[in-house]
């Protein structure tokens, strides 16, 4: 079919003219990020994995209760033992890493969005796109600015896995009752009082909610950058479909599950560990 | 009025919701009403050029239906929200006036509010939140904990300071709402229908400890309702709303006497023809009274004499209303030296629950004699008695015909 508008062309254009001018910043970017990534990623391969293990499954028995305690160490046992810990622990440290990035853009934007409609009506179309945008289009952009690894990997990542945590930031700030904010500003409370005293505190579930998505998000984009050499588990998939391997296709892609379920389960039981403390208090009274 | 007796003082204050308040305001000057200027400017009056002075160590009590602009013309008092036109002048200061500085010390230390629907931050207990006025005064932690405890044990909260606000039932939530405020020791307290959301026997029992605390404390409180007898039961003076307009000010009685329009009439007499006075208000909190297993005829009759009441209320162990019991009965059974008074007690008679109005309970007393025994819904427990005059006196409000109408009516059924 013939094209009539050249969308395409234009946003060549403009990727061109930042590659261009722009060079510097994004190889400053490219060696801050690499740096990073390869120092979470040295802290968790050097660390035993039994160490690791442990403070996993320490982390999820306390937060998350036993069941999952049980899953987490064997599932992650599991993994070492099929001989993917060192890619885990890769795809791991890019995760960490993307998320801390995305939040960090994520939950100011979420928060101005929330006080502000038309920010909000701005960010809502621009978070549609990026939601619903194949995810594989980020790799693109990623490879012409920072061409192939670890880094782009993450760009692509962060892009794909910030728009929950705005969402939901925003969802959960707005949801704070009008009258308790109004309680707070009778009592003379300034603008920042009410933010961290008020509505953060009480968005906050929701805002884990957001962060728990984005981590799942992560780890879903993670392995497609497996396709422009982040490394990690995404490669071994990305292997055993080339070479059309089914083993190392379904051991690689049950390691992917594993870990999903791990960092599912955990951080959505951080979102409701406050919660469940009030309800199992309130349960104490009433049997009074 | 000494001018050094007014702690508040609004002047020709006028707020209006909307885009075009310029427009709205000139009708307003010109005498428009609401309606019209909600027709021309689609711009909502919420008050409309009041005035009122509210006298130090008083509890003046706004009054008005839904929507007459009670509430918006509270949060003009500490400027919650900015009066499109007028002052309000607090300790002589023109808080309209002031910057935004100021403006957080006045409602830092000034004035505390407390809410319709407690506003507590469910995720802190009830010490902290009881504390939030400090804390966002930024006194240091330890002194506004100290402070906050004593707060609380003054609304009789003391042993709870550790719930959550979930943990605690309406009432009691809003005692953390009441000690919050008292917490910031301010020397006005707005209080936006602070008890409305509250069961009839919870409010009015806030309602006694509201005036108690006020005999200690002796602050200026601005109080909204629109309940006509807790009006009456907590204002010193009353200011009566209607479409953001100041209807009339002053004592109950002179708004029940002297009502200044119409509307104010129809008020009135609306409030207490559907009567919101009920059993619950009106009766006389424990009553002496005999208990079946255990009072015999002599004992009955000691206490009847203490009493000086011709008939007093039975009740069995459990404390379930099961008649009253008349002296000559009482007089019978002891000259048939009767064991038990079992046999003698009246239980054809009334009994009501709280919730039951003085228009409900006026045909009752056709009937019989005694009081009417105002018991619990759940348990059949005795909580007091109406006695005949007071419904008596109640009813006085009516018309004459009214009661005799409702007495027919009574007797027809
Ligand atoms: N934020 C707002 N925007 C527009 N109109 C408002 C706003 N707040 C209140 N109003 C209008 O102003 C008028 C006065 O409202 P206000 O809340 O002061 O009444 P009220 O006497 O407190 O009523 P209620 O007993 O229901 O609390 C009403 O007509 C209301 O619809
Ligand atoms: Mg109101």
């Amino acid at each position: 079919m013939e094209k009539i508008i050249n969308i395409g062309e234009y946003i060549e254009l403009a990727v061109d003219w930042l590659t261009d001018n722009f060079a510097p910043v994004f190889d400053l970017i490219k060696n801050v990020g690499n740096t990073s990534i390869e120092g979470i990623e040295w802290l968790l391969v050097t660390t035993p994995f039994y160490v690791v293990i442990a403070l996993i499954g320490l982390l999820a028995l306390f937060k998350a209760g036993r069941g999952v305690a049980i899953f987490s160490a064997c599932g992650l046992l599991l993994i070492y033992l099929m001989g993917f810990w060192v890619e885990t622990m890769e795809s791991m440290a890019l995760i960490v890493f993307s998320t801390v990035i995305a939040l960090v853009q994520a939950l100011p934007l979420g928060i101005w969005a929330a006080k502000s409609e038309r920010v909000e009506r701005i960010i809502r179309p621009v978070l549609d796109l990026m939601q619903t945008m194949p995810a594989f289009v980020y790799l693109i952009p990623a490879v012409l600015f920072f061409s192939i690894g670890k880094l782009p990997g993450a760009f692509a990542t962060v892009i794909f896995a910030m728009p929950p945590a705005v969402r939901l930031t925003a969802l959960g700030i707005k949801q704070v009752p009008a009258d308790i904010k109004e309680a707070a500003r009778a009592f003379g409370a300034t603008n920042k009082q009410i933010l961290f005293k008020v509505e953060l505190p009480l968005a906050l579930n929701t805002i884990l909610a957001g962060v728990n998505q984005t981590i799942m998000m992560a780890l879903s984009m993670v392995v497609i950058a497996g396709m422009i050499a982040a490394g990690g588990l995404g490669e071994k998939v990305l292997e055993g479909i080339n070479n059309l391997d089914i083993g190392l296709g379904f051991e690689s892609g049950l390691a992917v599950v594993i870990l999903a379920i791990v960092l599912d389960r955990i951080t959505q039981a951080l979102g409701q560990s406050n919660k469940k403390k009030v309800v199992s208090l309130s349960n104490i009274f009433k049997r009074k | 009025m000494d001018a050094g007796d007014i702690k508040i003082e609004v002047k020709e204050l006028s707020l209006i919701f909307g885009k075009k308040k310029a427009q709205a305001l000139k009708m307003l000057e010109q005498g428009a009403g609401k309606a019209e200027i909600l027709e021309k400017t689609r711009c909502t009056v919420g008050v409309n050029k009041a005035n009122l002075q509210i006298k130090t160590g008083e509890i003046f009590v706004i009054m008005g239906l839904s929507g007459s602009g009670k509430s918006t013309l509270l949060r003009c008092l500490n400027r919650l929200i900015s009066p499109t036109a007028g002052d309000v002048i607090v300790n002589k200061v023109n808080i309209t006036k002031e910057d935004n500085k100021a403006l957080l010390e006045t409602r830092r230390i000034e004035m505390s509010m407390v809410f319709q629907k407690f506003a507590l931050l469910p995720h802190r207990t009830v010490l902290e939140n009881a504390a939030f006025g400090l804390e966002i005064r930024g006194e240091d932690k330890e002194q506004r904990l100290q402070v906050a405890q004593e707060a609380l044990e003054s609304v009789g909260l003391k042993g709870f300071e550790n719930q959550l606000p979930s943990q605690l039932s309406g009432g009691m939530q809003q005692r953390v709402g009441l000690a919050r405020a008292l917490a910031n020791n301010p020397e006005v307290l707005l209080m936006d229908e602070a008890f409305s959301a509250l069961d009839p026997l919870i409010k009015s029992d806030m309602q006694d400890e509201l005036i108690e605390l006020q005999e200690k404390l002796k602050k200026t409180i601005v109080f909204i309702t629109h309940d006509l007898d807790e009006a009456i039961k907590l204002g010193d003076r009353i200011a009566i709303m209607k479409d953001g307009v100041i209807e009339q000010i002053g004592t109950a009685e002179d708004i029940l006497k002297k009502p200044a329009s119409d509307y104010v009439k129809a008020f009135v007499e609306k409030v207490d023809r559907k009567a919101i006075i009920t059993a619950g208000s009106l009766m006389f909190r424990k009553p002496n009274t005999v208990t079946l297993e255990k009072d015999g005829p002599e004992s009955v009759l000691r206490k009847i004499r203490e009493s000086a009441f011709e008939v007093l209320p039975v009740i069995n162990k459990n404390k379930v209303f099961e008649g009253f019991i008349w002296l000559p009965e009482v007089l019978k059974a002891k000259k048939q030296n009767a064991e038990s008074i079992k046999d003698f007690i009246t239980t054809t008679c009334p009994s009501v629950y709280p919730e039951v109005t003085v228009e409900e309970m006026l045909p009752l007393i056709t009937n019989t004699k005694s009081s009417i025994a105002v018991v619990d819904e759940a348990t059949g427990r005795l909580l007091g008695v109406v006695t005949q005059t007071s419904l008596v006196i109640e009813s006085t409000r009516f018309n004459k015909e009214e009661i005799v109408e409702l007495k027919e009516q009574a007797s027809e059924q």
